[in-house]
């Protein structure tokens, strides 16, 4: 993983407290669905609060290739290069 | 892992909203009375909670059109336009629609949801985009989802976010396809759908606005928000349904591009589907008869509607952003929600349980929905009820009681 990566994922981590109030510990294979409850309104509101993040934009037909926090991190990356 | 074991969660919180008493989602309708009354469960109770905004369900002229096609036409099409031809219906509704939003064309479709299921995933090809407000109706969502084009949301009713959205998009090719409703069917705001338009304009975007819940309600002529708002010239598509103000079923959709009839060969919903049997096509266009003959229709609902929202608020109940004949009172969670609902229910009162889920921000609603034929003793017992119900539960406060008297 380069130190961007790791940047992506640490924020996409942080963001992530703030929804389930640090009750439970992320990783880059936590599955948003299962581990973290999300039911899809909470996954495309994750995915617009990262979209402003990280300034990009990421069409909610990719959600259901994101299973976890990984896949997440490595979405963004890919749209960051653009 | 069987077939059925995903539905879990789903089957839990439906019997955690049924366990309280009655179904909200399965109300028994014995006998229908009229616009806004029919036996529930037996008993005599008023509906207000089923988008007839204009009551036009049970208007002479609309039931004499209707039995005068059923009669010449018989009762079905048994298929689709593109296979078993068009009615005279067919034709002279989508006349009348075209002439009614003074469009070039209009084109009919079997329900609202096909309508918008036709038109997002059609019009949309893998390089456009279809940006999206984020409270929009089930039928937006399922468009997208059945659209190869990517989908941004934008935050609800927010024009500097659709600017900020539309603005990183613009690095990207391919079309910009802008999708609002008029009224929010949840909470009955409107889009501020001039600031809107002004957005998607400057970026190059088309517009598609869903009149669903404004159309006959909004508007001097009752073309909903984007007559309202005078922007018609701006939105490329008007989507809309026959299935609320015109009180039958089905939607359509208008638009002045000159190109819009490829769409009767491309849409999938509209060519592999049966069409709208002609009954309920002279329905409607008796409908939009008495649509465009009675203003005064939408003025008592716009009444109806103020003594109900305002009604509610001095009783002290959070209610959506302004006055729309869509009321919803803001419950502090599911359980109480749904125990109101059943009390209501017992009361002889009728109106939607909207659960979390379904709703924007996860709140719980009861969600009442007006109709000019409401009468003014019926809207006082809807509110006299939910002022005892309310108390009942501890929902209102006692000094906000003594200003409701
Ligand atoms: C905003 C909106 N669009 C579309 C529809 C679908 O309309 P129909 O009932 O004709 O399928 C509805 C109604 O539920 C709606 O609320």
């Amino acid at each position: 993983m380069s130190g961007d990566d790791q940047e992506i994922l640490t924020a996409i981590i942080e963001t992530l407290g703030a929804v389930t109030q640090n009750k439970v510990p992320v990783t880059a294979s936590t599955v948003l669905r299962q581990d973290l409850n999300l039911d899809s309104l909470a996954e495309m509101d994750l995915l617009m609060a990262l979209e402003d993040k990280f300034d990009v934009s990421i069409s909610i037909n990719h959600l259901p290739e994101i299973e976890t926090v990984g896949d997440l991190a490595a979405m963004i990356a890919k749209m960051k290069e653009g | 892992m069987g077939l059925f074991d995903k539905f879990a969660p789903l089957l839990k919180e439906y019997e955690q909203v049924t366990a309280a008493g009655h179904n909200p989602f399965k109300v028994n309708v014995g006998k229908v009375v009229s616009p806004t009354e029919a036996v529930v469960n037996g008993r005599p109770t008023i509906m207000a909670g089923t988008n007839n905004y204009l009551g036009l369900t049970f208007d002479p002229t609309c039931i004499d059109a209707a039995v005068d096609a059923l009669r010449r036409e018989g009762t079905g099409t048994t298929g689709s336009r593109v296979a078993n031809g068009s009615y005279e219906e067919h034709r002279r509704l989508e006349q009348e629609l075209a002439d009614f939003f003074g469009r070039r064309s209009a084109m009919v479709f079997s329900t609202g949801h096909h309508a918008n299921l036709g038109i997002l995933s059609t019009l949309a090809g893998p390089h456009d985009h279809l940006v999206i407000d984020a409270d929009s109706h089930a039928s937006i969502y399922d468009g997208c989802k059945l659209s190869s084009a990517q989908v941004t949301r934008f935050r609800h009713n927010n024009p500097e976010d659709l600017d900020k959205r539309l603005a990183r998009l613009a690095r990207q090719p391919g079309e910009k396809i802008v999708v609002v409703e008029g009224i929010y069917s949840m909470l009955g705001d409107r889009a501020p759908l001039k600031e809107i338009v002004e957005v998607a304009k400057r970026h190059g975007a088309y517009v598609v606005v869903d009149e669903a819940h404004s159309l006959g309600v909004l508007g001097r002529h009752g073309r909903g928000l984007a007559e309202e708002a005078e922007v018609e010239d701006q939105v490329d598509f008007i989507v809309g349904t026959f299935s609320k103000s015109l009180g039958a079923v089905g939607g359509f959709i208008v638009s002045n591009h000159p190109e819009f009839d490829v769409l009767r060969v491309a849409c999938r919903t509209y060519k592999f589907t049966a069409s709208l049997p002609p009954s309920v096509m002279a329905s409607v266009s008796a409908a939009l008869g008495v649509l465009r003959k009675k203003p005064e229709l939408r003025l008592r609902l716009k009444a109806n509607s103020t003594l109900l929202y305002d009604g509610m608020r001095r009783l002290g109940y959070q209610v959506g952003p302004e006055v729309s004949p869509v009321v919803a009172v803001h419950l502090p969670n599911l359980e109480v929600a749904v125990r109101f609902w059943n009390m209501l229910l017992e009361s002889g009162i009728y109106v939607n349980l909207a659960p979390s889920h379904a709703t924007p921000n996860g709140v719980s609603l009861l969600r009442c929905s007006v109709c000019a034929a409401h009468s003014r003793e019926q809207l006082e017992r809807i509110l006299d009820v939910f002022q005892a119900i309310g108390t009942e539960l501890g929902l209102l406060e006692e000094p906000r009681l003594a200003v409701a008297q």
